[in-house]
Order: C-alpha cells, then structure tokens, then sequence
C-alpha cells in the first residue's frame, strides 16, 4: 500500500503555532517573552527556582534543567552554570563539564536567533551549504560566530533526521524548518533582520511531513488505545513474555539484541524498582523512521513500553527524546496525558490493581553517542554522555542502577502487535532469523523518498526500484556506522544475517562523489566522538586530517594505508561500539570505489600535508621578492 | 584447569601461561599481582577501572577488551603479548604522542613519565601521524603547583584521586571529542583558589606531565629517574611477590 502524500498534518506546528510568542522549553514553563531581549534582571532570579521546583532540584535532572535555563537565557554563563551547581549540590566543573559535552548547550553568548543547518550528506546534496553561504551573507556573520549585534548566528548540527523533506535547519534548539530554498532562505534572513519572533514565520515553513510510502503491521491502521495492553494484562506477565520470545523480535536499534531476552533478563535481575525506557535518540544519519512513529504512532509506543513495564514489574517509564525532535514534545505530553485520562497509565492501570507505571519523557541536548544504551542512561542521569564500563549490563544495573530496558521505538511498537497477534504470527513473518518487518527511511537520489516498511528479507533492489531511484550507485544502509553498498549488491538482502540496519537507506547516483560522502562521514563522526576514549577520539580527528588532506589534492597511496591501518585499530580498541563503527563508512568506500580516492592522489608516494611553495609566500611577502629565485624551482 | 584435588581452580591463561586469580579481578589486577606486564595508562591499582586509554586491549578467548575493565574468569584465553596487539598499543601511543604536546627533551616529568615509558616499551621511535599542537593556556597560579594541560591523556586519575581519596573534587573533564579537556573546580577556574595543596594524592598522581610540583625541577638529573634505571615491564615483574 502506498500513501503518496502525508494525510496528517502535524498537531504540534499547530500547537506551537498557536502558543506564540514562546521560547521556553516545557508547556509549564510558557512565559510570553521577547525574542530578541535577554531575560530582565528580576525575572532572572525567580525563574531558576520556578525551573528547580520543577524538577525537585534533583542533580539527575541537570540536562534537562540546562536545557529548558537556556531556553529562558539563551545561552548558559558561567554564572548561570553556577547557580544550577549550587542548587543542586554539584560542583561547578561537574555543571560545566555536562554542559561542555552537548552539542545544544551554549557557554559562550549566541544570537537571539541560533540556526543550525541540518548536515547530513542528503541536506548537503540538496544544496544546503550554497543555502548556508547564502544566509550567511544576507545577515553578515560567519559560521560559528555571533555578529556584532547579537542578532543572529548561524552554523552547522548533525542530522535532524528530516532528510526526506531537507535541507532542513533548526532554530533555538525548537522549531524546525523543512524544504529550504533561494526563496525560502531571503525570506528568512528578511524575518530575521525584522526580528519578527519565529512562531509568527509563515506557518507552512514548519510543516514536518510524515511521507509515509509503504506501510505494513507497524505503519499500517493503528489499534485501538489500550487493546494491545488489555490482551497483554489478560495474558499475564509470564505468557506476556513468552509471546515476545517465541515472536524472537529483535532490537530495532541496530544491535539486534533478542527482546525477550532482554526482557527476561531484566524482569529476573534483583532490585526494588524496575525502569523501562525508549530510545528515541534517532542520531544515526539518515534515520527519522522514529521520529514518524512518534508523530503518528505515539499510543503505540507508550502502549509498548506499559507493556514491557507489565512484563518486567516496572513502575517508571523514560522516553529519551533526541533534541531535534524537541518540536514534538507538546503533542507527545499531550498522548501521554490523555493515556492517563483514561487508566492506560497511571496507577492501576485499567483497573489492574497493583499495576502502577507512568512515564516521563526527558530531552536531550545533540549527542549522538547517547543512543548507545549505557551513555543514554549516563545522561538521563545528568551526567555527561559517556558509554559506560560493560558488565554489568544495563538490564542488571540500569538508570540509578536499577534494572533496566533500554528499547528503539520501533521495537516498542512491534511489541504491541506481538501483544495482540501473537509470538508465532510475528514470527510467521520475515525470515527465521530476522523476523518481522522493518521501517526503513529513504532519503537521497530518488523520486519518492519517506517511510518504506518491508517484512524483513526484502532485497535492496526493491526498495530502490519502489522509491524510484534511477541510475544508483551506491545505497549506505543503516547510515554510516553502517554499510555501504554498491549496485553488484543490490541483489542482498535486509536482515540481521545478511544488511543488518538501524533503518537509514541514503541512495546516491552515479553523479555523486563517493568520497565527498565517505568525508562528510568522517566530519561527522569526529564532530560526535564522546572524547572518552584514544581510539575514538584522536582517531576520528587523525581520519578527518587525512581525508582532508586527501581533498585538497595533497594526498597519496601511504594516506590510504594510513587510513586502513587507523580502521583496524578504531575496530578492535575502542570503548563502545559507536567509535567500533566510525571508520565503516571509509572502509566500504575505499574498497568499492578506490577510483573516488586514487583520482585525488598527488603520487603514489608519501606526499607531505602542506604545500612546500605556499608556506614560502610569507617569506615572499616579507622580503617583496617575486623573482623566479623566490619560488621553488621544481614545484611537485 | 584442574589441581592436585580434581577441582577447577580459579585460573586463567595469559599468554599461554596459566594465572591464578581472585574472586571479582580483573585481568590487569590479576596479571599484576602475579608479575605479568599489560602495558596501560589511565589503570592504577589503588583506583578503580576506568578503561579510557586502551592501551592494556587484549584478546579474551578471540574477542577483544580492555584488560582493566574485563574480570578474570577460570579458562579465559587471553592474549597480550603479541605483535598484533602490540602494534595496536604502539599506534594507540603514537595518537596520545600526536594530541597532546609531549617534547621529552624538555619536560620535568622525562624519566618518570609512564607514557614515555610505555612508548620505550613499545618500541616507538616516532609519532607516526601528524601532530596537532593543542594550545592550552598553562596554570601558574598556584603556589606550589604547576598545571600544564598539553600534556593530559585523559586518564582521569587526578579527579578520581581529588575526588575519592582527597574528598576535595578539584578536578573534572570538560568539552567532548578532540576537545575534551581537564577542568579545575573554582569559579576563576585557576588551581590557586581551589583548596589543593601538594600533600593531596591528586597532586603525585599524574602518569604525565600535566601536574608538577613547582621548584622541584631536575632535582633528580635525568638518568637517575625511576624509569631511567627499570623499565616499565621490569618494575612490574620485580614487583611480584
């Protein structure tokens, strides 16, 4: 079945739309304010305490009690820091080295208007840094820096998981912005210099399409709120579980991990409380399968997570929802509470008594490394996102070391069918291995790209003859931690045991350039390295060195050997498996199209970094000599 | 494997040797103890594992892992010395070489420094990649102690020791990445108004040269410095009990 348009428009642009002039980050914290002006002195001392009550100025609610003071403050001082240490009991450097870790939190001044283009390969390959330059230039900053008047500054995030309908920029860490062109950008920059508030831009701009093309059990018509919890209360905890190891769904996240085993696991690990928590930190590049399930499946998600709660005797639930996707945050509070209006969460849910679950949905602030489980856990904690020390695993010692589940959104969701048709119906689908279906989102060179759900099995070529891309030289599937493929292997097919994928497909056709792919990769994982551990953190920049160097036309064959040997390394040496996967992108891109890399080769020898002749131009212009003695005689 | 009794003893093979062990060790502690060199960093046996540096990565029954952070358990397979690993050690050095601003010749900390020591075991002779030559402002400010943050690898001793054994948190880590860097805890952010004094475990435990005693330098001439005398794997080995 495919759904050409999106039938939905999103609830939350409306929301947002209508609780105007808003800049705060929580619906409690709503406070009509200027957008330009810096909060007055006296609201200043009143509103950290308001924001601290909120939040029973517990030191585990640091990120988010960062997130919605800059929301208020716009950016975080170090006198701000210090107030947030001293009200909860932390430590100045402990505040500062978590604000320090998230991409979104701001020590130093920013504009009143903080734009982050979207950089993914896919927003780049739709122009978005020609986009960038061009707003750049109409407001008169540079990328990375605040102009002299505060008004604006402008610079470049991870992917927004909106590659379908990009190039995409987010503002103020809140409303984002889709489908951006010449038009769309001179508006903007007229918007701006007008210091018109951003709900009061044209609302279509904020339109987030859920492009829904082929749907199956999970995209497909929605049960009825509570139905899937009604038969998974009636089944009982134990033959709940069965039903999820019989079905033997696997982790949508990436890993594959069997849930029931996580499951079981957890339900048996001693402790006095048990925590389910989603995964929605979607960072993988090229994913936002999430982000439409969350739009449109939300009771599904919720419903999976009460389930799981009933399974494995949990009373607390957390949805981590990734930063970029604060802008359905109303709408998700607003499932959420009817939930509860009508006994699906709460205590004794739908009459069960004893069976008492709520859950809490936490923002993050742009890391990508917090969709690894244990750094996820890390920062529901308030602390900076670093992958813990594995064992104890997550399901023995969890979030406050609680046993705990740590599940993708996807997976909840199947959890719910599960719940209503049965382990062996699932099971039925798929292949023995990898059963059920899979989300994937298509983004890239073809014609329709969006949400694509196949029962697993589903060869490449079919998805790529299905969204209508021609001419394909390349799919990256499961995004760059992930594999990229060329067209003798369109004839692979997705499963655990064959394409494993977190659900990115990013297709590229033969006018792109492999490498300039594989090199914004390389930027990207650097730019998310978490800095723990050697391997990641030194290696990911060496990677960029040389790819840069590369680019700039100063590389040869010893580069690529250098690049080979940091793979290997980065895959058997570092601390968590993000860092494991960061040079995948390189790896796949060297062996399969070497030609991209072997055109940029200055020599099949070691060839320095810099440029002999160029460094001697200072020593020109310091001696105003421009003979031909002054340059070298044989430039290489 | 089995002793005089028939019992499955609490043994492990390192490097194809076997290794007793306790209940709860990891495989550095345990390797340690019994006077077996892993080359590591960010370990130390009086703090618990940290896992950063990844210099002590062997191979447990095939699959790799930090020796600091893996638990020994009877019949593991674990593989140190080999010229694999120990290329990967070297590489790992290097990078650590290339971060920060490590010139032996003229540091305080040349022949008690464990990263220089570790590069000699290693048998380094070169920082291999290009260098980046960070530029952090030194820390002068108090009395008695100099902090200079080029030179950090990141091993977190200091705010373990600051902060489990001197009970003061003085330091922490900050920024992310590349730019991941250490913080000083007080509102200046200079060390002069923490409360750290040079009796602290903070103040001796830096495998490197980032925190110095301040009019101590070349007391001991170079030569006659812990590691000039015994290398690393040495010092280790006539350890043992």
């Amino acid at each position: 079945m495919f759904m050409r348009r999106s039938r939905c428009l999103r609830q939350v642009n409306r929301e947002s739309r209508r609780a105007g002039n808003v800049a705060s980050d929580t619906p409690t914290a709503i406070k009509p304010r200027h957008v330009i002006v810096a909060s007055s002195a006296s609201a200043l001392t009143t509103e950290l305490p308001d924001l601290l009550a909120r939040h029973g100025a517990r030191p585990q609610a640091l990120v988010q009690i960062l997130r919605e003071l800059q929301a208020l403050r716009g950016w975080l001082s170090r006198d701000s820091l210090h107030e947030v240490a001293a009200a909860l009991g932390l430590t100045l450097a402990q505040v500062e080295g978590v604000a320090g870790f998230y991409r979104f939190f701001h020590t130093r001044p920013v504009g009143a208007y903080r734009i982050l283009f979207s950089d993914n390969v896919t927003d780049r390959m739709l122009g978005a840094e020609a986009l960038m330059a061009d707003l750049c230039r109409r407001l008169g900053v540079a990328p990375g820096r605040i102009g002299a008047d505060g008004l604006v500054s402008i610079d470049r995030t991870s992917c927004t998981g909106l590659c379908d309908q990009g190039p995409a920029l987010l503002i103020n860490h809140h409303h984002v912005v889709t489908r951006l062109d010449a038009t769309r950008v001179a508006q903007l920059a007229g918007l701006i210099r007008a210091r018109v508030p951003v709900p009061q831009w044209p609302s279509p701009w904020f339109e987030v399409q859920d492009n829904v093309r082929r749907a199956d059990v999970l995209l497909g018509e929605p049960a009825t709120p509570g139905a899937a919890l009604a038969t998974a209360l009636a089944r009982g905890p134990d033959a709940m579980l069965a039903e999820v190891k019989r079905s033997n769904l696997r982790g949508r996240g990436g890993a594959g991990f069997a849930t029931g085993l996580k499951w079981e696991l957890c339900r048996h690990a001693p402790g006095a409380e048990h925590v389910v928590v989603c995964n929605a930190d979607e960072g993988e590049p090229g994913t936002f399968k999430d982000r439409v399930l969350l739009a449109r499946r939300a009771d599904a998600v919720f419903e999976g997570m009460t389930i799981a709660a009933h399974v494995i005797g949990a009373r607390r639930g957390l949805v981590y929802l990734r930063g970029e996707y604060r802008f359905l945050l109303e709408s998700l509070l607003a499932v959420l509470q009817r939930r509860r209006d009508t006994r699906l969460l709460g205590p004794a849910i739908l009459g069960h008594e004893g069976f008492d679950f709520d859950i809490d949905i936490h923002v993050g602030a742009g890391a990508y490394v917090c969709g690894e489980e244990s750094s996820l856990i890390e920062s529901l904690e308030g602390k900076r996102g670093t992958p813990r020390i594995r064992p104890p695993f997550p399901v023995e010692n969890g979030y406050l070391g609680h046993p705990t589940i740590v599940n993708n959104v996807e997976t909840f969701c199947a959890a719910g069918h599960i719940a209503l048709q049965g382990g062996a119906w699932w099971a039925g689908i798929g292949t023995p291995k990898s059963t059920g279906t899979k989300i994937h989102s298509v983004s890239g060179d073809c014609e329709r790209p969006g949400l694509y759900e196949y029962p697993f099995g589903t060869r490449i070529g079919r998805i790529l003859e299905d969204c209508g891309a021609q001419d394909t030289q390349a799919v990256q599937v499961g995004g760059p931690s992930g594999v990229c493929l060329s067209a003798f292997e369109f004839g692979r097919r997705i499963a655990f045991e064959d394409v494993p994928t977190t659900g990115a497909f990013m297709v590229f056709d033969r006018s792109r350039d492999m490498f300039e792919v594989a090199r914004g990769f390389a930027h990207f994982f650097a730019h998310e390295s978490c800095g723990f551990c050697t391997p990641c953190r030194v290696g990911t920049a060496l990677v960029v060195k040389r790819m840069d160097k590369l680019a700039a036309g100063h590389g040869s064959r010893h580069d690529i050997d250098v690049l080979f040997e940091l793979d290997k390394l980065m895959h058997t040496a570092t601390h968590c498996g993000l860092g494991g996967t960061a040079c995948n992108p390189l790896r796949d891109t060297i062996l399969k199209f070497r030609p991209a890399y072997e055109q940029r080769l200055k020599s099949l020898y070691f060839e320095p970094g810099f440029d002999l002749d160029a460094e001697l131009s200072i020593a020109r212009r310091m001696t105003g000599r421009h003979d031909a003695g002054a340059y070298l005689e044989n430039p290489p | 494997m089995t002793d005089d009794t028939g019992a499955v003893g609490r043994s492990f093979s390192l490097d194809g040797e076997d290794l007793p062990f306790n209940p709860g060790e990891t495989i550095l502690q345990a390797a340690t103890r019994a006077g077996r060199y892993i080359p590591h960093l960010c370990w130390h046996p009086d703090f618990t594992e940290h896992g950063s540096c990844r210099i002590c990565s062997v191979k447990v029954n095939g699959r790799a892992g930090a020796a600091c952070t893996v638990h020994a358990a009877a019949g593991l397979d674990v593989q140190s010395n080999t010229e694999e690993l120990n290329a990967h050690r070297k590489t790992l050095l290097q990078m650590l070489f290339v971060e920060g601003n490590h010139f032996c010749p003229s540091c305080e900390k040349s022949g008690n420094c464990l990263l220089q020591a570790t590069a000699y075991q290693m048998g380094m002779e070169g920082p291999h990649f290009e260098e980046f030559y960070p530029d952090r402002p030194v820390d002068a400010s108090h009395p008695d102690i100099l902090l200079d943050f080029n030179r950090c690898i990141l091993c977190e001793l200091c705010v373990r020791a600051s902060r489990d054994v001197d009970g003061k948190n003085v330091f922490a880590i900050g920024g992310h990445g590349i730019g991941t860097h250490l913080l000083v805890n007080s509102e200046s952010g200079r060390l002069a108004d923490t409360t750290m004094t040079l009796a602290d475990r903070a103040a001796s435990i830096c495998p490197v040269g980032v925190i110095l005693p301040k009019r101590r330098g070349f007391v001991i001439p170079i030569g006659q410095r812990r590691f000039d005398a015994r290398s690393v794997s040495e010092q280790v080995e006539g350890n043992a009990p």
